[in-house]
């Protein structure tokens, strides 16, 4: 099976097809979109859905665009935005965040809806591809939302949205710093699900505080979507509960990081790129290597062929490592501009390009 | 008569006209602009109506400083420049 794969990054976004030829086999630049404009995150497309790719201009404003050819062509579709903002005392204690879109920061869809994750913590979803966006206000108005906070951010993001594979209206979000919240029935109803995990950066008695858990970014199998990963900003959770408890996990090199990949098949391999924690976030060492587990976290290789093992500063932000749909192929990208792809599962990785903007998100897409 | 000028930095993402208009504020003067091409709205105004962070308006050479108080007095010969801000790139 071919793939192609979609790099949004500071300066536009980059296509890389794999050529499954003779004459030139590998992964080429096929195109560019939007160049010099920043893309906060891009959703291939789908049976019901065009591909999305959002941009975040700096003077401008949030906007998104539409393409049914791959990006060689793109139309304007509407933007989320929030509905008017309460008036506050001036005096209020706990001001709420502007309600004003700040940045689009995940993309997914299933069954005809496209849902959109931003900064500052609101979700938001599209049943007509994108002509029209509404707030999920079920979740917005939870009174808990007020307790969320920016991770790196001076507001609150939903950075994942994993879409049970089994049942579309089972949603689960990661937040940072806002935990894990579930959804059974489509977004009318929500629950707290961050169960087990524990925040170092708090007083101690509220480190185990489920609103306040900075995941960084999870992933589910699309095969066994009870089983989450998840990185976080004080360690690694596995959940194979569909999120009802979560078990800490040890990873060699470090457990700080951004990013993870799920095997979409094995429930018991994901991916992790370790850095070190957490106010320094440049590879551990200079050396830049993935952590794989092939049995569900008990233990891991660290994968460093191929990955530039001395003066590295590279970090992989947290969309920024992708995994096809078979399990085979694995691409990063990082804050430096630099692009490595792996054609087995991270055993080996080259490089494919040194010079790009720096890289916010990787996203394949099969070619059938 | 106001004049409005917007900056010519738009044009990469949609059309942006010269308008003058009979406007006594800030905000009948960009709705102006706005009737000449809804799509510029979203790229001056946030979703709460007001001057985006990152947008610089002048008012006869003043800059406006409140974002969210459009109601601001023009004359009849004011000039409004819409600006890429050099913050924000």
């Amino acid at each position: 099976m071919s793939h192609r794969a979609w790099i949004a990054t500071r300066k536009g976004l980059f296509q890389y097809i794999l050529d499954t030829g003779k004459r030139t086999p590998g992964w080429h630049l096929a195109s560019s979109s939007f160049l010099g404009e920043p893309v906060s995150m891009v959703l291939p497309g789908g049976n019901d859905h065009p591909m999305i790719a959002a941009l975040n201009l700096g003077h401008f404003g949030v906007k998104c665009h539409a393409s049914d050819d791959w990006g060689d062509s793109w139309h304007d579709i509407a933007t989320p935005a929030f509905p008017p903002q309460p008036d506050e005392p001036a005096d209020a204690e706990n001001k709420d965040v502007p309600w004003k879109l700040q940045q689009i920061w995940s993309l997914a869809a299933a069954d005809g809806v496209i849902w959109a994750g931003t900064h500052p913590g609101g979700l938001f979803f599209s049943k007509d591809c994108g002509d029209s966006w509404q707030l999920v206000e079920s979740l917005w108005n939870r009174p808990e939302r007020r307790g969320w906070f920016g991770g790196g951010y001076d507001v609150p993001g939903i950075h994942s949205i994993c879409i049970d594979p089994r049942d579309p209206q089972h949603l689960l979000l990661g937040i940072s710093c806002g935990g894990a919240w579930v959804t059974r029935d489509g977004g009318k109803n929500w629950e707290l699900h961050a169960k087990g995990m524990n925040a170092a950066y708090m007083p101690p008695e509220q480190a185990g505080e489920e609103n306040i858990q900075d995941a960084h970014a999870i992933a589910q199998c699309t095969a066994a979507p009870d089983t989450l990963w998840c990185q976080h900003h004080c360690g690694i959770w596995r959940s194979t509960d569909a999120a009802a408890s979560w078990q800490e996990i040890k990873a060699p090199v470090s457990s700080f990081g951004f990013a993870v990949a799920a095997h979409p098949r094995d429930p018991d391999t994901a991916w992790f790129v370790p850095a070190a924690s957490d106010q320094l976030r440049i590879p551990v060492h200079g050396a830049l290597c993935v952590n794989r587990t092939r049995d569900g976290g008990k233990s891991f290789e660290t994968l460093r062929t191929g990955l530039p093992q001395k003066d590295c500063y590279d970090l992989i932000y947290r969309h920024a490592l992708a995994v096809s749909d078979d399990g085979q192929h694995l691409m990063m990208g990082s804050t430096t501009g630099n692009l490595w792809i792996s054609d087995d599962g991270g055993d080996s990785w080259q490089t494919l390009s040194n010079t790009l903007p720096p890289i916010f998100a990787v996203r394949f897409e099969a070619i059938v | 008569m106001a004049r409005i000028v917007l900056t010519q930095q738009l044009q990469r993402f949609t059309y942006v006209p010269e308008v003058e208009a009979d406007a006594a504020t800030l905000r009948e003067a960009l709705e102006a602009s706005f009737a000449a091409n809804p799509q510029l709205r979203g790229y001056v105004l946030d979703e709460q109506g007001h001057i985006r962070k990152h947008v610089a308006v002048f008012i006869d050479g003043q800059m406006l400083t409140n974002r969210q108080n459009l109601s601001h007095p023009l004359g009849p010969t004011s000039e409004v420049y819409v600006l890429q801000a050099l913050s924000g790139g």
